[in-house]
């Protein structure tokens, strides 16, 4: 029997609790991306050695369907794990875990096709893959090169599993909505359906713009404030926040072209003074 | 002699990046063991997705022998040069020659073994083999395009020892991922190619392609279609597996609503699947995917697999047509007034308002024969594609999709057409647009951009063309010359720019305007050359018919450009060519400007009366009509060494003027021909720097008139050769 939604993330923590990652549970925060954690970002700046795994939900308004899309979600989870410095078997270590959670590699065909990522809002990029298991991207695999504009020394490996979709090839499930969330019954559906309703009437229809940028300049002025006083953490959540009103305000359509690069180049110089803060107080501090 | 193997194994090679990085190992090789002066024979380069390999035959067994003299300072010189001497060569002085007061070197080396020589060059290649990016990893300094686990280093049957960033070489591989991770070793080079076919690894790429080439067709022939070739997909399939097996699958029929190009489109950038259709007509509903692993269920989940995801990817498609169905393209390109086009150039929607302007001009000033309504119309709904959700997905289908939509909107086909290739041609082999409302939007959309971007000053410079205006220009130069459109380009590009003017976007642009205009007839002079090269016209020929500066019809200016090519590639040419120069030559030495030749044939005629003219000191224009009058009837008779070339100018020039009023081009070169034999004879016979200074003056003027009369047809001091 195929694992559920559950158990998958279960299997996964398992595992690479057992490669020594600490696992942590969700950042309390509203974030469009895994990465976004400060548990990847700022720890894989500076020298020391970092491994974790955790769930992160993310949030991108502008993918919403109302939960008529079956493929396509305004809320849903990564699976994240980083492991610094990146060991020399790592991609043996993600095969594993693929072999963990019930995929065959002589039976289905896993390839590593190339994918750089990068990240605008985060000054961050890296190079790597995407994974395709049977054509379909179960995961993004990562060597961060910078973050937050700065060298990463050593090399942080990120691999970034989508969870749903590997869910629905698990479980050979071709709408997201008929996963088993669980093996007694209740599917994700059950779970999230309503909440995908509700969430997409928000962000495309009600959420006010001008409360969003108002909130938006507030994140930004306190971010501000938090490098002033030399407190990279509170001010790298402040960076979250402003990028996510400025994913929310992408989602209403507010935003012009030529405008959003401008927002983009705010929000990175936000997370630069943070990883920049972060990288000082590690040096202070050894 | 022995044959030498070299393998570079690391995590995944993008596939884009496989066949440059093969040619650049099998050149730096060559060039370092070159510079060590080691012998090798051929070399072979293969590559999968996880390593580059290379095999040198015949690798000698060291470098040779060498025994150099060197010659140093005299031995009375100072001591100082004495020391430098020795720090040079790296001698002591008792190993020094001492002949005839001066010290000489003997420097010997050693023939090095090739061993050592490849240690050296497996280091620099890895240090110097150039990636389009590359990346460190764990906590090394070491850079590959992606981590670097081992090197295979075999020279005959003995490693070659070397270590990089803690990778030492050795004799050990890995075979394909899944189907043989464990540790191969290697003989040589003999053994390996057929050691990794054993272990599921085709090291050769062309071999791998062959396989996905052929396996596809027959997978596709097997279910009664026929496959849609690729060539690019071949090679990236290659470039992604080291055990490729071709696999058909279908999907639902269904799907077939929607546009072609987005099902194929979808297939071949997000999947990487070949198309089929049946009979080489409609498109099949099926696919053919490669996959890297012979599976143990013969490929069936894999398969299955990959319907999905192309179903979910195709419904993706299918949500976007259906809903950009619902919407007329004519409300959708209401929403362009928001969209900015450049933020020095409005929006979309002040685009689409010039292109559709300079649409109907072009009809309406005759340059072509088209509808002008409907030209119009194409023209306004053009870009209403660019808020579609469909192009939102596949910007790459901006046109087709909105032709697509135009036409299942009920729109007339000459519009839907027009919409669907308003981008066309991109690039050279691209097809040019012919139907008329077409060639309209299309020549219209990219005489506007060029015209645009040109107007707030943002020109293409060096290698930066960030808006493609290069392409563009090349673009609208097919359009004229494949269509044979007559049109005055710098009244176009005029009126272009005014269009832009009227918006005022820029107030600037006005007063830049004869400015700009003058930019930008050179730049469709230097594309035209650029655009010419491959047809064989000569960038020279170009230049000499288009300084003259009054050629701005491209169909015109191409026609004048062969006609002259095809003269002076003749006898006849070259020789006038010659001529032209010795004549331009003389003039230029001597500073000569000379009274203005004038144009019409009994005022040219004035100047042939020499010293004696007195027409030199007249000025009041009667009279010098009719003293030439008198003079003419005896300038033969007085002048036997420039009296042919006179005559012959006196039948050539009015003929040539006439050629190219006529645009009689082909007529024109003919009557400098008949110039070829005379300035030949004058240059034989007579002596420019006569010491008669009005002799000398007469002749020299007789020369200009010679170099004007010839470029008036071609500026031919342009002309190489």
């Amino acid at each position: 029997m195929s694992l559920s939604f559950q158990d998958l993330i279960l299997t996964l923590h398992k595992y690479w609790g057992a490669q020594g990652c600490v696992i942590l549970q969700p950042y309390d925060m509203e974030m469009g991306a895994g990465t976004f954690h400060p548990a990847t970002v700022l720890r894989a700046l500076g020298p020391d050695a970092w491994r974790a795994a955790y769930v992160q939900p993310c949030r991108r308004p502008t993918d919403g369907r109302y939960g008529e899309n079956p493929n396509r979600l305004g809320h849903y989870y990564q699976y994240q794990v980083v492991l610094k410095p990146s060991p020399d078997d790592l991609q043996q270590l993600y095969l594993g875990s693929l072999i963990e959670i019930g995929i065959d590699p002589l039976k289905h065909d896993i390839r590593f096709v190339e994918d750089d990522w990068e990240s605008p809002t985060l000054g961050a990029w890296g190079l790597g893959w995407e994974v395709w298991c049977d054509g379909m991207e179960v995961t993004q695999f990562t060597y961060f090169q910078q973050v937050g504009g700065f060298e990463c020394r050593p090399v942080t490996g990120e691999l970034t599993y989508g969870l749903e979709r590997l869910a629905m090839y698990i479980q050979g499930v071709d709408n997201v909505f008929d996963l088993k969330f669980n093996d007694a019954g209740v599917s994700y559906g059950d779970v999230f359906l309503v909440n995908e309703r509700q969430m997409s009437a928000y962000n495309f229809e009600v959420a006010d713009t001008d409360a969003l940028l108002d909130l938006f300049r507030k994140a930004a002025a306190e971010c501000e404030r938090c490098l002033d006083a030399k407190l990279p953490i509170p001010a790298y959540e402040q960076a979250i926040k402003a990028s996510h009103m400025f994913n929310t305000l992408q989602a209403r359509g507010v935003i012009s072209v030529a405008e959003r690069q401008a927002y983009i180049s705010r929000v990175r110089d936000l997370a630069k003074g943070a990883c920049e803060a972060w990288i000082e107080a590690k040096g202070a501090a050894a | 002699m022995a044959d030498f193997l070299l393998e570079l194994l690391s995590e995944e090679i993008p596939a884009r990046m496989q066949a440059k990085a093969r040619n650049d190992l099998s050149r730096l090789f060559a060039e370092f063991t070159d510079e060590a002066g080691l012998k090798i024979g051929a070399i072979d380069v293969h590559s999968t997705p996880r390593r580059l390999v290379l095999i040198a035959r015949e690798v000698a067994d060291a470098t040779e022998a060498s025994r150099e003299e060197v010659k140093g300072p005299r031995s009375s010189a100072p001591l100082q040069a004495l020391d430098g001497f020795l720090r040079k060569t790296g001698l002591s002085r008792e190993q020094l020659e001492e002949r005839d007061g001066v010290y000489f070197a003997v420097v010997e080396r050693k023939g090095r073994p090739a061993a050592a020589i490849l240690a050296d060059t497996i280091k620099r290649i890895v240090a110097d083999l150039p990636w389009p990016k590359s990346m460190r990893w764990g906590a090394g300094s070491l850079r590959w395009v992606r981590p670097l686990h081992g090197i295979v280093a075999i020279l005959g049957e003995d490693i070659v020892p070397v270590e990089i960033d803690g990778i030492a070489s050795g004799a050990t591989t890995v075979g394909h991922r899944f189907h043989h991770p464990g540790p191969i070793t290697i003989g040589g080079a003999a053994d390996y190619i057929e050691k990794l076919r054993a272990c599921h690894v085709i090291v050769d790429q062309d071999e791998r392609e062959r396989i996905i080439r052929e396996g596809a067709e027959a997978a596709a022939t097997a279910a009664g279609l026929t496959l849609l070739a690729d060539e690019g997909l071949v090679v990236e399939n290659a470039g992604l597996t080291e055990w490729p097996v071709p696999l058909l699958g279908r999907f639902d029929a269904e799907f077939l609503d929607v546009p072609r190009e987005v099902i194929v489109l979808t297939m071949r950038t997000n999947q990487k699947y070949f198309a089929c259709s049946n009979d080489e007509g409609p498109l099949a509903p099926a696919f053919v995917c490669v996959a890297n692993i012979a599976a143990n269920d013969g490929g069936e989940a894999i398969v299955e697999g990959n319907r999905r995801v192309l179903a979910a990817r195709l419904a993706d498609a299918r949500f976007f047509w259906e809903q950009d169905l619902k919407v007329p393209l004519e409300e959708q390109a209401k929403k362009l007034d928001g969209i900015i086009f450049h933020e020095k150039l409005g929006t979309v929607a002040d685009r689409v308002e010039r292109i559709a302007k300079l649409a109907r001009w072009l009809v309406e000033s005759g340059v072509l024969k088209a509808d002008a309504t409907q030209v119009e119309r194409a023209a306004r709904l053009a870009k209403a594609d660019l808020v579609t959700g469909m192009v939102g997905e596949f910007p790459e289908l901006q046109g087709v999709i909105g032709g697509y939509l135009a036409e299942a909107q009920g729109e007339p086909k000459a519009i839907a057409d027009g919409i669907r290739d308003q981008y066309k041609p991109v690039g050279q082999g691209d097809d040019v647009p012919t139907a008329p409302v077409s060639v309209a939007v299309a020549l219209a959309d990219k005489l506007d951009s060029i015209c645009a971007f040109f107007g707030v000053e943002l020109k293409p410079t060096g290698s930066k063309d960030p808006f493609a205006l290069r392409r563009a220009a090349i673009g609208a130069i097919e359009i004229l010359v494949r269509n044979d459109l007559r049109l005055n380009l710098t009244e176009a590009l005029r009126g272009a720019l005014a269009n832009c003017a009227a918006q005022s976007i820029d107030s600037a642009i006005v007063h830049r305007l004869d400015r700009t205009a003058v930019e930008l007839l050179e730049f469709f002079a230097e594309r035209l050359k650029v655009q010419q090269r491959e047809a064989g016209v000569r960038h020279d020929l170009i230049d000499a018919v288009f300084t003259l500066g009054e050629e701005d019809d491209l169909v015109r200016a191409l026609a004048r450009v062969k006609a002259l090519q095809g003269f002076v590639e003749t006898e006849d040419g070259a020789d006038l060519l010659t001529a032209y120069k010795r004549a331009a030559n003389i003039l230029k030495k001597e500073s000569w400007t000379g009274p203005q030749v004038m144009s019409s044939p009994a005022e040219q005629g004035i100047p042939q009366t020499g010293e004696e003219d007195p027409l030199v000191l007249v000025e009041e224009p009667i009279l010098k009509d009719a003293i030439a009058e008198m003079a003419s009837g005896q300038a033969g008779a007085e002048l036997p060494d420039e009296k042919t070339l006179i005559a012959a100018l006196d039948a050539a020039e009015p003929k040539a003027s006439a050629g190219v009023e006529a645009e009689d081009f082909i007529g024109a070169m003919a009557a400098l021909a008949s110039l070829r034999e005379p300035i030949d004879d004058f240059f034989d016979h007579v002596t420019v720097n006569d010491p008669d200074a009005a002799k000398r003056e007469r002749r020299l003027n007789l020369l200009m008139r010679f170099r004007d009369a010839v470029n008036r047809v071609a500026d031919f001091s342009k002309i190489e050769g």
